[in-house]
């Protein structure tokens, strides 16, 4: 390992701070670590299978939380809101940057500030999140012991004890949180999705039988497949449809902005605008589309109740409406990038429009389309909010991501949620491996 | 040198063990908020439930009386997406000191996770006095009895324009066969459908097709099928129910009978349940079958005089409960919210045994809006006529009372197949079919 050379050149830089480089001040750096992290692992162990206290109220310390704080912030009238979370933004900031200014320099009061906020505020945040109010004396244990092991790190490989305590002891709040956020809820989750609707009796793989055969589960997993392949290719056939034609030409932003201005709009606000588009009623028309039909005679249609598959094309195209211009801005980034030699090169060559665009400006932005094109049908495939407002899932029209939600929040059925979550995730994995090895070959060609 | 930097290290681990006593201390020196018992002075009890906006204003209100007296703070907060919240909350460690919980179904759930305590003995004898069998047993499971009622709503109203009657001369039905028989008068005299309905409710889509339902079972075969039908025993392929269907297609898939004002038989899907009252207040819309909390979307609309519509027997609108069958039986179908206690702190106990008694439900009805089944509450305190004659119903011995069916039965059903059953079945799908799509709700 590069332990050692790093010690060298650290002793080189501090000769005098000999303190912790030889076998034994390391041994003893490695034995005090190793130990806080045993003690913090118990303690975070104790804290979890610690039963309720009876009066929980008796030892909280005081009312200062992050939920008190959010529903102090809810009773406040709506326009003192803005103002309220603008200022405790702008606490957190300046303490972050006050500590980044001064704590890295020396001197004996700066060192101070080092150890103040090494130990205050890690307890300051696990009192914030507080996630067991009855169990204060772990958690300020568990932070205080937590930031002094974090400075005694520090300190010691400051002395030359080796940077890989360090690493270790920096990168383990990243870690533990994503155990606890991450990996734990996965693993829970696939657990689940082998026990029944209360999570209380095991019944094999009875759950993804029902999502197979049973026409809720069946039609979100068709749906989704559709929303995963046509979503995609569409919005971007059209994005770079679009970016090829207004390349160069004039008034390109004004062009630009047109198409990418739905980006901006949250996948709610789309589905509200598209409902009125969709609105259907009898007597005079409020949508667009049922009043144009009645102008040439037509009876108004129920858009978002056709069946078969009609409605899910409906939905599909507000999707495309607001991914388009996504697409759109990042191909035609690529395309400008596509240097124009090459171009030259081929039309010299002979060729024509199509072959130049087929055989050069393809392959020119080759890795900016798999990026698109993956990222729309990760999107595609965790969709949910567009499902939610225009059709609550109805007539056929649900997915994965929204029969997951429906599935726990209305049912309480946490056996299918969950199953319906593992498929998603296979359906989402080979798109993340795509993606990691692709990332890794281009870094093998630099 | 060497010891000197010992001390350096030293140093922090002193400072550790100084805070940490000094957090402890200050730990334990905060007093409790429960306290013991008796003293319950500057306690803080806190209720969530599913009521937001207004209503939650005037709930939290009507304990001012009430703490005042005992110097216990209630802090009701209330949560748009309580019913999807609450059971996460719970199983988590998060409860509430107390849950108002809106369906019988959810409060099952609840006490599944075994976090609610039983009904304090004084709650339980409160109740007793209070409020009917039928009630206190909506709030019992496995013979024990957890979540005393609140407030109640009443569903089965038939809300119609009293000066369109007088005009066309009829009068508010005692039969169904009257009703039907006025139904055909008032096409007759109007030549335009008589009914209009809403189905739309977003997710909900089709919930007031269950209440038509409903209604017609409870009328029909009487409250024993109800209960079974309820319980499953009954199932929606049984006959009884197809029967109840058969009653409400009468109208409701009667394209001389629909939906007046908005379009045909099919445009019921498309139109919101709330959009039904304008159409009864400008007098092209005879009659519509929706529970009492119509009343406040009658506040939105404008009359002919452009004014908020007067709710009255003489007014611009007004409501009569869809008649049974006989003339004079009166079976009822309503919906309420429960009281669930999680834990018996002596603060959460008062308040409790406080929500239980007639003096809150007057504290509450007098503010208007909701009425209360409490036997023992004074219906005249109710906002407007037509809320204390609803109380009157629900307070009155002899009503045969049943809890919205849709709401007891399991979730997959009764907001799940069911809504969607009612859908599909104005969108033309056969009945036997539609019977046997919602019973596979079952399975789900």
């Amino acid at each position: 390992m590069s332990l050692l050379t790093v010690e060298d050149k650290e002793t080189a830089e501090l000769p005098k701070t000999t303190h912790g480089v030889d076998a034994k001040g390391r041994r003893i750096t490695q034995i005090v670590v190793v130990a806080g992290f045993v003690l913090i692992a118990a303690m975070l162990f104790l804290l979890i299978i610690s039963a309720p206290v009876e009066d929980p109220a008796r030892i909280a310390l005081g009312p200062v939380s992050l939920n008190n704080f959010f529903l102090w912030l809810g009773g406040l009238p709506p326009l003192a809101q803005i103002p309220a979370v603008l200022i405790a933004f702008g606490i957190v900031v300046a303490i972050v940057l006050v500590l980044i200014e001064f704590a890295p320099r020396p001197g004996r009061g700066y060192f101070i500030m080092r150890l103040v906020a090494c130990l205050v505020i890690p307890v300051i945040a696990l009192m914030l999140l507080r996630p067991y109010s009855n169990a204060v004396l772990y958690v300020v244990a568990i932070a205080l012991l937590s930031g002094a092991l974090l400075f005694f790190a520090d300190y010691r490989s400051r002395q030359g004890a080796g940077y890989l305590f360090q690493l270790i002891l920096f990168m383990a709040p990243a870690a533990i949180m994503l155990l606890m956020g991450l990996i734990y809820p996965a693993i829970a989750t696939f657990a689940k999705s082998f026990f029944d609707k209360t999570g209380e009796q095991f019944v094999g793989l009875e759950n993804y039988i029902w999502v197979f055969t049973n026409p809720v589960g069946t039609w979100s997993v068709i749906n989704t497949l559709i929303w995963a392949l046509l979503a995609p290719t569409i919005s971007v056939a059209f994005g770079l449809a679009y970016a090829v034609f207004i390349d160069r030409a004039r008034g390109e932003k004004v062009l630009k902005v047109l198409v990418f201005m739905p980006v901006a709009i949250s996948f709610v606000g789309a589905g509200i605008i598209w409902k009125f588009m969709y609105d259907y009623r009898q007597g005079d028309q409020l949508g667009l589309l049922n009043a144009i039909v009645t102008m040439f005679g037509g009876d108004p249609v129920n858009w978002l109740a056709v069946e078969p598959l009609i409605n899910t094309f409906m939905l599909l195209i507000v999707f495309i409406w607001t991914q388009t211009g996504f697409a759109m801005v990042i191909l035609s980034a690529a395309i400008k990038a596509v240097p124009s030699e090459q171009l030259e090169a081929a039309e010299l060559d002979g060729t024509n429009a199509w072959q130049r665009f087929t055989n050069v400006t393809v392959p020119g932005i080759r890795s900016s389309l798999i990026v698109v094109l993956t990222t729309i049908t990760i999107m595609s495939l965790k969709v949910y909010d567009i499902v939610a407002v225009m059709t609550g899932g109805r007539d056929n029209t649900t997915v994965l991501g929204f029969e997951m939600v429906n599935q726990q929040q209305r049912f309480q059925s946490y056996g299918h949620s969950s199953a319906l979550a593992v498929v998603l995730f296979i359906f989402v994995l080979p798109l993340i491996i795509y993606n990691a090895r692709s990332l890794t070959k281009q870094r093998e060609i630099r | 040198m060497a010891l000197s930097q010992r001390y350096r290290l030293l140093a922090p681990l002193a400072l550790v063990g100084a805070t940490a006593i000094a957090l402890t201390g200050c730990a334990e020196a905060t007093p409790g908020e429960g306290g013991g018992d008796g003293d319950v002075k500057g306690a803080t009890v806190r209720i969530s439930g599913g009521i937001t906006g207004t209503e939650a204003d005037d709930l939290n209100e009507s304990f001012a009386a009430f703490e005042e007296e005992t110097g216990i703070k209630v802090e009701y907060t209330g949560d748009k997406s309580f019913e999807g919240n609450i059971v996460t909350k719970v199983t988590g460690g998060d409860a509430p000191d107390i849950a108002v919980v809106p369906q019988p179904g959810l409060l099952k759930t609840l006490v599944e996770t075994g976090k609610v305590t039983e009904a304090p003995e004084s709650v339980s004898k409160a109740v007793d006095e209070n409020w009917s069998k039928d009630w206190k047993a909506y709030g019992t499971f496995d013979d024990t009895f957890y979540a005393a009622p609140m407030l109640a709503n009443l569903k089965g109203y038939i809300w119609y324009s009293p000066a369109k009657f007088k005009e066309w001369g009829v009068e508010v039905p005692k039969t169904w066969d009257e009703m039907i028989a006025l139904t055909d008068t008032i096409r007759e005299k109007s030549g335009e459908a008589p009914w209009c309905v809403g189905f739309a409710s977003g997710d909900a889509s089709g919930w007031p097709g269950t209440d038509w339902i409903e209604d017609l079972v409870l009328r029909q075969s009487g409250p024993d099928v109800y209960d079974d039908w309820v319980s499953g025993d009954v199932k929606f392929t049984d006959p009884e129910i197809k029967d109840a269907f058969d009653a409400v297609g009468s109208i409701i898939l009667n394209p001389d009978y629909v939906n007046a004002g908005f379009g045909d038989v099919k445009s019921i899907n498309s139109t919101a349940f709330g959009d039904v009252a304008a159409k009864v207040v400008d007098g092209s819309c005879a009659l519509t079958h929706q529970a009492s909390f119509l009343s406040a979307n009658f506040l939105d609309v404008k009359n002919a005089d452009g004014e908020v519509p007067a709710v009255g027997p003489d007014g611009d609108v007004y409501a009569f409960i869809m008649p049974g069958y006989t003339e004079g039986e009166l079976q009822v179908e309503g919906g309420g919210e429960f009281v669930a206690g999680f834990n018996d702190k002596a603060a959460t106990v008062k308040v409790l045994e406080f929500m239980a008694s007639p003096e809150f439900a007057d504290a509450r009805v007098e503010l208007g809006g909701v009425i209360s089944a409490n036997k023992n509450a004074d219906a005249s305190l109710a906002g407007s006529e037509f809320l204390q004659e609803a109380m009157g119903i629900l307070q009155d011995e002899s009503t045969v009372f049943r809890f919205d069916a849709s709401d007891l039965m399991p979730s997959t059903v009764g907001s799940g197949s069911f809504w969607k059953g009612m859908v599909d079945w104005v969108d033309g799908k056969a009945t036997d079919q539609v019977l046997k799509d919602i019973h596979a709700g079952y399975e789900n």
